[in-house]
């Protein structure tokens, strides 16, 4: 490497980098955090919506499936399934409830995870909320 | 071994194999669970054999990243490690704790073990990469707090070089972003906006630290080049990865609520991640070009130059693929995540806690300088074993990931996420085939610590 380019330089360069765009960083977080609740709808997190949330967390959905294409990705998409199951809050509820204990034969099966009537309508309540959220126009389409 | 206390590595090398091997088996049950669904359910259920998965990547990661401190700052300070019974104490701690953690998932289901470890007191569960109870949390940052007291007193009392600077850095940096996962607000948006303050800047950011350290501590001891011109190599690199991975942090924001200027300063910023990668493969190379002297251990410098090669590649190429936000949006929480996400932890970060494995047990274990070549030899065809596979498993997912996304994403009837899924059950078989091929480099590797034979002199 050239001999002009010292270490020092390159130190300088490093540090100077580094804390430049870490304050940049948070300079656009700060942004961000300002035009937040006008795309997430705060407003509408009812205590049933923080409840679903907390229900999603403590059976591990994101194990298998995908909130707004983040988890695993070996179940379907769950930002917009409120909207593919038509709108519809009992859908999810009834689909949730009806999986068998021993799965599906040969192939892929959600497990029964004997939720109260409460849980199910919070989580659905939170997947609900979460269709609402303006997140740019993703998923491409309805199958998520 | 220059200084008695280095040995306080091999116990944290040897737990991070030994998790190594658990991570791959849970590995194959879920590339399996891909083709037949039903497989080991209900009592392994897809989700716990992930979490298993990824966690045991991350622990044995980091028993690797800090045993490979624990032999490196000794020589880089020229003393003893300031407690050498800390670590040892800390090494118990961090093993029960990941252990009893695993096996809390696979006993219980998992809302029982939120339950039991008072996940309503502080909950911070059931977040990708983040699954561990609050408690084991809890353990995490007391083990990582006493590492870093242990090591920065070493540092701080001894000769300071780049190489230890720039390891201290990193590892102070995955503390303090670590803390970010105690932050698990109501809101969902928010909740993942700082997610990856954990994720992104662990990874993309100051793992890549650690992961330059190490290598620059490789290269100066198997190539003899001058300290000097590695440090300035590893300043521009990581000064590389901060300025571009910083803001590229922005290529998470796409599509999960946040504002729409972080797809155009997203694209921008996570487009320059590659050099930061590409500088270390050229960095690797020409140190081991230049070289001054013929090093006995081969498989350890195989293993350098092969991380940066390996990183470049899956962190690098692999990353570009998807990143910028138009090609994201189709791409996104697709297979094509997988790959990536398979060959880059591979090649940045298993390579590397390998490498410095590669360097230093040998003289943990009493050796002058490396292993027999026999055993080295063995060690390399594990190399290339492994590497090969998870080229092939990155491809095969790479594959799938482009039909998933034209069958599920782009054609004119889209097909549902598990009509598609079956369509491309090909390349899912084949992915679980490599895997398989990854095993037997994993089992070869394993062998060739039992190889003996006469020692080279040096």
């Amino acid at each position: 490497m050239s001999e002009m380019f010292t270490k020092s330089m390159a130190r300088n360069m490093f540090y100077g980098g580094s804390v430049f765009f870490f304050l940049l960083f948070l300079g656009l977080t700060f942004d961000t955090m300002s035009v937040l609740p006008e795309r997430d709808h705060r407003e509408n997190i009812t205590p049933e919506v923080a409840r679903g949330k907390m229900v999603w967390e403590v059976n591990n959905c994101v194990g298998c499936h995908s909130l707004m294409g983040e988890g695993a990705y070996f179940a379907p998409e769950l930002a917009n399934v409120y909207n593919r199951f038509g709108n519809s809050k009992d859908a999810i509820i009834g689909f949730i409830k009806s999986r068998p204990v021993d799965g599906i034969p040969g192939r892929r099966s959600m497990p029964q995870f004997n939720l109260s009537d409460d849980d199910l309508n919070a989580v659905a309540e939170f997947l609900k909320w979460t269709s609402e959220i303006d997140d740019a126009g993703w998923p491409p389409n309805i199958q998520g | 071994m220059q200084y008695q206390s280095q040995a306080v590595a091999k116990p944290y090398f040897i737990a991070a194999l030994g998790l190594f091997a658990g991570q791959i088996l849970f590995g194959l049950i879920m590339g399996l669970q891909y083709v037949m669904g039903d497989f080991l359910f209900p009592e392994i259920p897809f989700n716990v054999a992930r979490m298993v998965h990824t966690n045991l990547l991350i622990v044995w990661l980091l028993f690797g990243f800090m045993g490979a401190a624990y032999y490196m700052v000794p020589e880089e300070s020229e003393r003893e490690i300031h407690s050498p019974k800390l670590a040892l104490a800390l090494f118990w701690i961090f093993l029960i704790a990941g252990a009893l953690t695993i096996v809390g998932y696979l006993a219980v289901p998992y809302a029982t073990l939120a339950k039991i470890t008072g996940n309503d007191l502080l909950p911070t569960m059931g977040r990708e990469f983040l699954e561990q109870p609050t408690i084991t949390k809890i353990g995490i940052v007391i083990v990582v707090l006493g590492f870093l007291f242990n090591i920065t007193m070493t540092v701080l009392k001894g000769r300071k070089t780049v190489v230890s600077s720039v390891m201290l850095i990193g590892f102070w940096g995955l503390a303090i972003f670590f803390l970010f996962s105690f932050y698990n607000p109501e809101n969902l948006v928010l909740d993942k906006y700082f997610w990856w303050w954990v994720v992104h800047l662990w990874v993309e950011g100051v793992w890549e630290l650690i992961l330059g350290s190490i290598l620059a501590f490789v290269l100066i001891k198997v190539t003899g080049v001058d300290r000097e011109v590695i440090e300035k190599w590893l300043y521009i690199i990581i000064a590389m990865t901060l300025i571009t991975g910083i803001i590229g942090t922005g290529h998470h924001y796409y599509w999960i609520g946040a504002p729409e200027y972080w797809q155009v300063l997203g694209s921008i910023f996570s487009a320059l991640e590659p050099i930061p990668f590409f500088m270390m493969a050229v960095f690797a190379f020409n140190m081991v070009n230049q070289r001054r002297r013929e090093h006995p251990n081969k498989a350890a410098t195989l293993w350098a130059l092969g991380t940066a090669v390996m990183a470049f590649l899956g962190a690098g190429v692999w990353g570009f693929l998807h990143t910028l936000a138009p090609v994201n949006f189709y791409t996104h929480g697709s297979q094509i995540t997988a790959a990536h996400g398979h060959m880059a932890f591979y090649g940045a970060y298993v390579m590397i806690v390998l490498c410095i494995i590669s360097y230093s047990m040998p003289l943990m274990r009493g050796r002058a300088a490396a292993n027999p070549p026999k055993a080295q030899v063995v060690e390399m065809w594990a190399f290339w074993v492994m590497t090969i596979s998870m080229v092939f498993i990155t491809l095969f997912l790479t594959g799938a990931g482009i039909l998933q996304i034209w069958l599920q994403r782009m054609g004119d009837t889209p097909m549902s996420f598990m009509a598609g899924q079956d369509q491309i059950a090909l390349f899912y078989w084949l992915r679980e085939i490599a895997g398989v091929g990854f095993l037997i480099g994993l089992i070869t590797y394993f062998i060739s610590f039992f190889v003996g034979g006469e020692e080279q002199a040096s």
